[in-house]
């Protein structure tokens, strides 16, 4: 075992050499490389580029939404199609797009930010990628079997999901080979997170990302086995004859949106920590200073995660609930307000008198900062009981949760993306490309959201193909937003293809400021992260 | 071959789990037109299962053959050992979403069923439980006696037999440990022979069926899931006793044993909950 961390990435960067010479020889090459793989980094690249992939799809879907939008009156779709277009545009953003592209993340950075080889379970991990196709494709193919997609919205509230045709059948069976591959993602990475870390490396010196995953993926075993069960008893009530969502059996369709949201408002974290993981890199690596109050962060992510399972019927208000437990649930959904707030402070703090730069990943980083926050206090406006009674199921709910998801999870998964390029690729991508990505996503993502705001605010119902007139302008300013920001997109895809392809050759350290064990690796990294752990001081 | 380094143990590429992804593909591609009326869907599950079958023997038995042939070093046993406790966490909290669902049902949703706003739709629905709910037929609950007393006794019998086998595995007394391995299987079969007798008994005798309402649907839905469990657990323990035979395991290296023993205990929990939760109050 090499005493220094010099000594083993020199010792790393050798065996990767021997391998690529004898090892490697017995390696598949060209389309069975991808499909049988066991090294981390491919299937990292492989989750990357499906989330990608369903990126583009969803956003297909949500312009094929806001084109409808466009004016009032009914254009272009009939009102069942739009039904299918708001709920697998949900399906595939939440299942297909943000969360294997965290998992992607995770692929990439988690063995090489502790020291290890690679994850816990190489060939588990190979699954856990090649159960995603299967599942995109049951997606796919669920538009075009009698009755259409999925049409119940994405949480698949009972009695709706109990009338529909088999599309409804192959979401479900989507869902849980997308759970399977979920679980077993995450009990990868927990176990690489506990028993894979370097020597010296203790819990309370890992990296934040690392931190929000271990969080996120405990998330992810408690809560995807409760979807799993809740789709399970919609199966078999669709085609069983059992009575869980049935009131004339002496079921209740409420039960459904309990077990749901138990999954559900986790699920919503899920999304969110590991966004909070990247940014924590990228604001210290930009401000030139470490990360202010890292044990508070440590203890923040740990307080969202425990409060996640205790705010469930937040969601459901309007169902209708006795008065303590609507007291209960809101006051607290208000309380996670305050490690969310610790963790903004401590950015801020982080920024504090830093010597500051604004490449991509700090602009996404600072983007991600102010709209996310914006996202944050409208959810404080709907956990407020009596004003969700007003804004349930309005465009309101709708501008908050894209505030936070796309302005969120998204926009981090971007700062993250040109922060750790260089390193995956050994190319610096291209700043003026990058810029011009975040600016066009920053602008045209308010102008396609902050309307949603106002149009909530005055009554305009989520999930309806037309709505009253008065409508009419905001809707338009919303559509020309959503097209230009889709639009924006391509350009991030055109500036990863150029720093894949090429581009000034990036060190070793790519940013000044950056810290962490990744950095210590050869840009692009060796095949095999650490054959040997490094040392941890 | 291995591209194994003094310390680390990783895997090469394998051409297994790819079958795994299509199996589920045709699991669901084939379940989904079978539930819809299309019968031929069967056969597409036929060899979705199948499929699935092969690729997870194969897998396991790579995984067997790296661990006899000693690949696996300390970090691998103890990454074993998390990833079985995650698992079976992950097993807790999906039966913890059908034991809530009973909760539900029996604490908030039937009562309601029976208050002053529900008798205008259904007069003569009295919420007691058990029930079929206001449209259900009439049925006779399980009893808690008989049958499934006998199975709780066999279940906890078959955690004694399997702790006997794995204290003669530790003290290396190989006789022993397949003579209550073998035991324990025995119990697990015949505990899901009793299982299929009872639900035979539910069918003919007391008109409870799956479609017997919300006691019916908890009924058969939660004891349903805990046999297939013992079902697969019972599998395992079959896959170890053969292992055993076969000269496997050593007294101080036998996680194998050890994750089918956890799942084996978890399985019993699971029933000592279900007989108290829903066969007994």
């Amino acid at each position: 075992m090499s005493q220094t961390t010099a000594a083993a990435v020199g010792h790393a960067h050798d065996h990767a050499h021997d391998h690529g010479d004898h090892g490697h020889g017995h390696h598949p090459t060209g389309f069975m490389r991808w499909l049988t793989t066991t090294n981390h980094k491919d299937i990292g690249s492989m989750y990357l580029w499906f989330s990608f992939t369903m990126f583009l799809m969803g956003g297909v879907l949500a312009l094929g939404i806001r084109a409808e939008l466009f004016k009032p009156g009914l254009q272009l779709w009939h009102p069942e199609f739009f039904n299918q277009l708001t709920t697998m545009h949900g399906v595939i953003m939440v299942f297909g797009a943000i969360m294997p592209a965290f998992v992607g993340f995770a692929n990439w950075l988690v063995p090489m930010q502790i020291g290890a080889p690679d994850m816990a379970f190489a060939r588990m991990n190979n699954w856990s990628f090649w159960l995603l196709p299967p599942a995109a494709l049951l997606l796919v193919i669920s538009f075009f079997v009698p009755g259409g997609a999925a049409a119940g919205g994405w949480t698949l509230y009972a009695p709706l999901t109990s009338q529909m045709g088999p599309g409804m059948d192959l979401a479900i069976f989507a869902l849980h080979i997308l759970g399977a591959s979920s679980i077993m993602g995450s009990i990868n990475i927990v176990v690489t997170i506990l028993n894979m870390r370097a020597p010296g490396m203790t819990l309370m010196k890992m990296p934040m990302f690392v931190w929000t995953w271990l969080i996120t993926a405990y998330l992810l075993i408690a809560v995807m086995p409760v979807l799993a069960g809740a789709i399970t008893m919609t199966l078999t009530d669709r085609h069983f004859g059992t009575s869980f969502f049935n009131a004339a059996g002496g079921g209740d369709p409420v039960m459904y949106q309990h077990v749901f949201w138990f999954f559900g408002h986790p699920e919503v974290y899920i999304m969110i920590l590991p966004a909070f993981g990247i940014v924590s890199h990228v604001i210290p690596a930009f401000a030139r200073k470490p990360l202010f109050g890292y044990s508070s962060m440590v203890y923040a992510t740990s307080s969202i995660a425990i409060l996640s399972f205790i705010v469930w019927a937040h969601h459901m208000f309007v169902v209708g609930m006795p008065a303590a437990g609507v007291l209960f649930f809101m006051y607290a959904t208000v309380l996670i307000a305050v490690p969310t707030g610790v963790k903004v402070f401590n950015w801020l703090a982080t920024m504090w008198r830093g010597s500051m730069t604004f490449e991509t990943p700090m602009l996404f980083a600072v983007g991600f900062l102010f709209v996310f926050s914006m996202g944050g206090f409208t959810g404080l406006v709907c956990a407020i009981a009596p004003i969700d009674l007003q804004i349930q199921d309005t465009y309101y709910v709708v501008a908050h949760f894209h505030y936070v998801l796309v302005a969120g999870s998204l926009f981090a998964l971007f700062s993250g993306a040109y922060f750790w390029l260089p390193k995956w690729t050994g190319h610096m991508y291209s700043e003026s490309l990058g810029k011009l990505h975040f600016w066009l996503s920053l602008i045209f993502f308010n102008i396609t959201f902050f309307p949603m705001h106002f149009l909530g605010l005055a009554g305009m119902p989520r999930r309806i193909p037309d709505y009253a007139t008065q409508f009419a302008d905001f809707n338009m300013i919303a559509s020309i937003g959503a097209f230009g920001f889709g639009l924006s997109q391509l350009v991030f895809l055109v500036a990863v293809l150029k720093c894949v392809r090429g581009g000034e050759k990036a060190t070793a350290q790519v940013w000044e400021g950056a810290e962490g064990l990744e950095w210590t690796l050869p840009s692009p990294a060796p095949y095999h992260s650490f054959e040997v752990p490094p040392q941890v001081k | 071959m291995l591209a194994q380094s003094a310390k680390y143990f990783v895997p090469d590429p394998s051409k297994r789990m790819i079958w795994g992804s299509f199996a589920l593909l045709f699991l669901a591609l084939g379940a989904a037109s079978w539930m819809n009326g299309a019968s031929s869907g069967r056969w597409v599950v036929l060899v979705g299962f199948a499929l699935l079958l092969v690729m997870l023997v194969g897998w396991f038995s790579d995984v067997i053959g790296e661990s006899e042939s000693g690949q696996y070093n300390r970090q691998v046993d103890v990454a074993f050992r998390w990833s079985m406790s995650w698992f079976i966490f992950s097993e807790v909290m999906f039966f913890a979403a059908f034991f809530g669902a009973l909760f539900y049902a029996r604490n908030l949703a039937v009562p309601w069923l029976g208050d002053i706003d529900h008798k205008i739709l259904w007069p003569d629905f009295s919420s007691t439980w058990p029930t079929s709910g206001p449209t259900g037929e009439k049925f006779t609950p399980m009893n808690a006696t008989g049958l499934p007393a006998w199975n709780t006794a066999i279940l906890l019998t078959s955690g004694v037999t399997l702790t006997l086998a794995h204290h003669a595995l530790r003290a290396d007394h190989r006789r022993p440990l397949l003579i209550w391995l073998g035991a324990t299987v025995l119990l697990g079969v015949l505990f899901l022979f009793l299982q299929a007798d009872e639900y035979a008994h539910a069918y003919h005798e007391l008109n409870l069926k799956l479609s017997t309402g919300i006691y019916g649907t908890t009924f058969f839905m939660l004891t349903g899931f805990h046999g297939f469990h013992v079902t697969i657990g019972t599998i395992m323990l079959i896959t170890i006793w053969f292992r055993c035979a076969k000269g496997h395991f050593k007294p101080d290296h036998h996680f194998g044993f050890e994750a089918v023993a956890w799942y084996w205990h978890f399985v019993d929990v699971v029933w000592l909950l279900l007989f108290i939760l829903v066969y007994f109050l």
